[in-house]
């Protein structure tokens, strides 16, 4: 049974001039244990309202979304919220890091509302990411590519199935962005989590054997203007 | 990571705007408690005065009037009686001790009273406590013009045995108004914590004829100061003097006399009541529009907060906690400001009246001020947490792509 199964799935927003755009309506999508998949999409093609989505943050207009056996349409927020901090870690392209924490506070902040904290478990996390010596630094004090480590040591917090990235390059050089992508992917599997991963950059994308541009499992989404494949698998 | 901690968090990084709150909280605080300390434990230490006394005979007049004049050095006199009246109470069975007193004259504004000796001998101005003087002093001789400084007095003056000085006429001070007597100080009392200490205790004679007084009114005193053998007898005395006669006021209880002018400034008490808690409020009101204001700034980290799982009852549970925080820190502080003002206020009394008040007793407004000002300000916070209940996560995890 697929971790992660989509069907029928719709979101609409009110547009400023009041009509109503639809922006998610995804008929079928899934993955398994494990796996690890990109979606490519544009700027405002609605991939972080399809991850906000899965994630629990948005509530659909209708469809399934059936995570790890659980139909999150059936539960209330408290219970999604509660399953988002269990079974999803999310990494953003902004990292999201809250300043007034340190490295290791930002990640034991986020076991506290998942199955409780574990000290060694967060220490062991940033120690994996290369910040063992930055435990005690505020996010102003580290590089941005620092600053995504620490982004991706939280997401790994609560020892999640499922990781969601959302751009999580954006805001980094190629030479940092292609260490945190490997970062990610590796700290994924060693965390037995499948991943999720949003982007528009090719370099990125290139990276994964499994890649399906947004508009063709999204309706919703205009297509893109590329000429990446839009086969389902890369040559490793 | 607990509540309190994110919490803590969130306090330290607005720390500017809670300090600057807290300290609004406590002015309020501060202001709360002293007022309401300062009124009850004024008028428990005013009315639990007598000075060893439990009425005080006088010309016609007012009670209060004679009790602030006699008891408390406060006042002018209403008026003297004839040696003759002292003589009269003083035989009367129901009379323990009759002390007679002359008022008229000062000592750079503090009060001279002349006073017959047994004042050292036969009062007791508290169970088991007289009026004793600090050796190597010793008490006036009656017969000399000798004085006897009250010791709160004497710390002012900075008189001490040996010293000499000249009275002045009145009770306010004019040093037009010098008598040409001399005066030498025999002892200091030992502090009383009563109006006594503010005083300076001269044989009753000698004030009775100092220079420039009427001389038809040398014999007269200005009150009798009269403690009785048993306290009901004082119904009795009230019935002689009151009501059949209608020379004399006899002024008893001194407590209940004393709690009657309580009961006229209660109106101001009332009005500091008012404006402290006015404060309250505003601080109450600084703590919601400091973090209503910042919630802009904290939408992001709400969002991420929720992102990472936080339930907005959460979210709304750490605002409200935020609030209560700020009024307890403010709280702790208003204990700071409390100590000042009452020890000023206490100061004050002490050298305007001899009363002396306890700062540091405790009164149950220091129970019930910090409860409901952490409760006033917890209810404030709902405000904000309202808003930051409502936070839209997607909206706020920016930037969107």
């Amino acid at each position: 049974m697929p971790l992660l199964e989509i069907s029928e799935l719709k979101k609409s927003f009110i547009a400023p001039d009041s009509s109503t755009q639809t922006v998610i309506d995804v008929p079928s999508f899934s993955l398994s244990e494990k796996e690890q998949k990109a979606l490519s999409g544009e700027s405002g093609s609605g991939k972080t309202t399809f991850l906000n989505l899965i994630a629990g943050i948005l509530k659909p207009n209708s469809g399934s979304i059936r995570l790890d056996g659980r139909e999150m349409s059936a539960l209330s927020e408290p219970e999604r919220d509660r399953l988002r901090a269990t079974t999803i870690g999310y990494i953003f392209q902004t990292f999201n890091l809250l300043q007034g924490y340190t490295c290791l506070e930002n990640v034991l902040l986020a076991m506290s509302f998942g199955p409780g904290l574990d000290k060694g478990f967060a220490v062991a996390l940033l120690e994996r990411v290369g910040l063992r010596e930055k435990l005690r630094h505020y996010p102003r004090h580290l590089s941005t590519g620092q600053q995504q480590r620490v982004a991706v040591a939280r997401a790994l917090a609560n020892r999640p199935k499922l990781v969601l990235a959302d751009e999580p390059t954006g805001n980094l050089d190629h030479i940092n962005a292609r260490e945190a992508l490997k970062l990610i992917r590796e700290a994924c599997r060693e965390n037995g989590a499948a991943l999720l991963i949003v982007s528009h950059d090719r370099e990125v994308l290139a990276q994964f054997e499994k890649v399906q541009p947004l508009h063709q499992i999204n309706r919703g989404a205009m297509p893109m203007n590329s000429n990446l494949r839009s086969s389902t698998s890369n040559p490793p | 990571m607990s509540l309190w901690r994110i919490v803590f968090k969130s306090l330290r990084q607005h720390l500017l705007s809670t300090l600057v709150t807290a300290l609004s909280i406590a002015l309020a605080g501060g202001l709360l408690m002293s007022v309401w300390t300062v009124k009850e434990q004024s008028q428990a230490a005013f009315t639990g005065v007598t000075a060893g006394f439990d009425a005080v005979l006088g010309a016609r007049g007012s009670k209060l009037q004679l009790v602030l004049n006699s008891i408390f050095h406060l006042e002018e006199s209403p008026g003297n009686l004839p040696w003759s009246d002292f003589l009269d109470i003083q035989k009367n069975a129901n009379v323990q001790v009759a002390i007679p007193i002359a008022v008229g004259d000062n000592y750079r504004g503090y009060r001279l009273i002349g006073v017959s000796t047994n004042l050292f001998f036969d009062v007791e101005y508290a169970p088991g406590r007289r009026y004793r003087v600090e050796p190597p002093g010793r008490p006036f001789d009656a017969t000399l013009r000798e004085a006897v400084v009250g010791s709160f007095a004497a710390s002012r003056l900075g008189l001490k045995p040996g010293d000499k000085f000249h009275p002045y006429h009145g009770l306010i001070f004019d040093e037009k108004n010098q008598h040409s007597e001399t005066y030498v100080v025999v002892g200091v009392m030992e502090p009383s914590n009563t109006p006594a200490d503010r005083v300076i205790w001269i044989p009753l004679e000698g004030l009775q004829r100092m220079t420039g007084h009427d001389p038809r009114a040398a014999a007269d005193i200005s009150a009798v100061l009269v403690k009785l053998k048993a306290a009901i007898a004082g119904q009795q005395m009230d019935l002689l003097y009151n009501k059949q006669g209608d020379r004399l006021t006899f002024a008893w209880p001194i407590a209940r006399i004393i709690s009657q002018l309580f009961d006229k400034i209660a109106w101001f008490d009332r009005v500091l009541a008012l404006v402290a808690y006015l404060v309250a409020l505003v601080a109450a009101g600084s703590i919601l529009a400091s973090i209503y204001n910042s919630m802009n700034e904290r939408r992001r980290d709400i969002a991420i907060l929720r992102a990472l799982g936080a339930r907005r009852r959460t979210i709304f549970s750490t605002i409200v906690l935020e609030a209560s925080c700020i009024a307890a820190l403010g709280m702790l502080i208003a204990f700071v400001a409390y100590g000042a003002i009452i020890a000023v206020a206490a100061a004050v009394i002490r050298a305007q009246t001899g009363v002396v008040i306890e700062p540091l007793a405790f009164h149950t407004i220091m129970l019930w001020a910090p409860l409901s000002m952490i409760a006033l300000s917890a209810l404030a916070g709902i405000v904000p947490a309202v808003k930051a209940y409502q936070t839209n996560v997607a909206e706020n995890l920016a930037p969107v792509s």
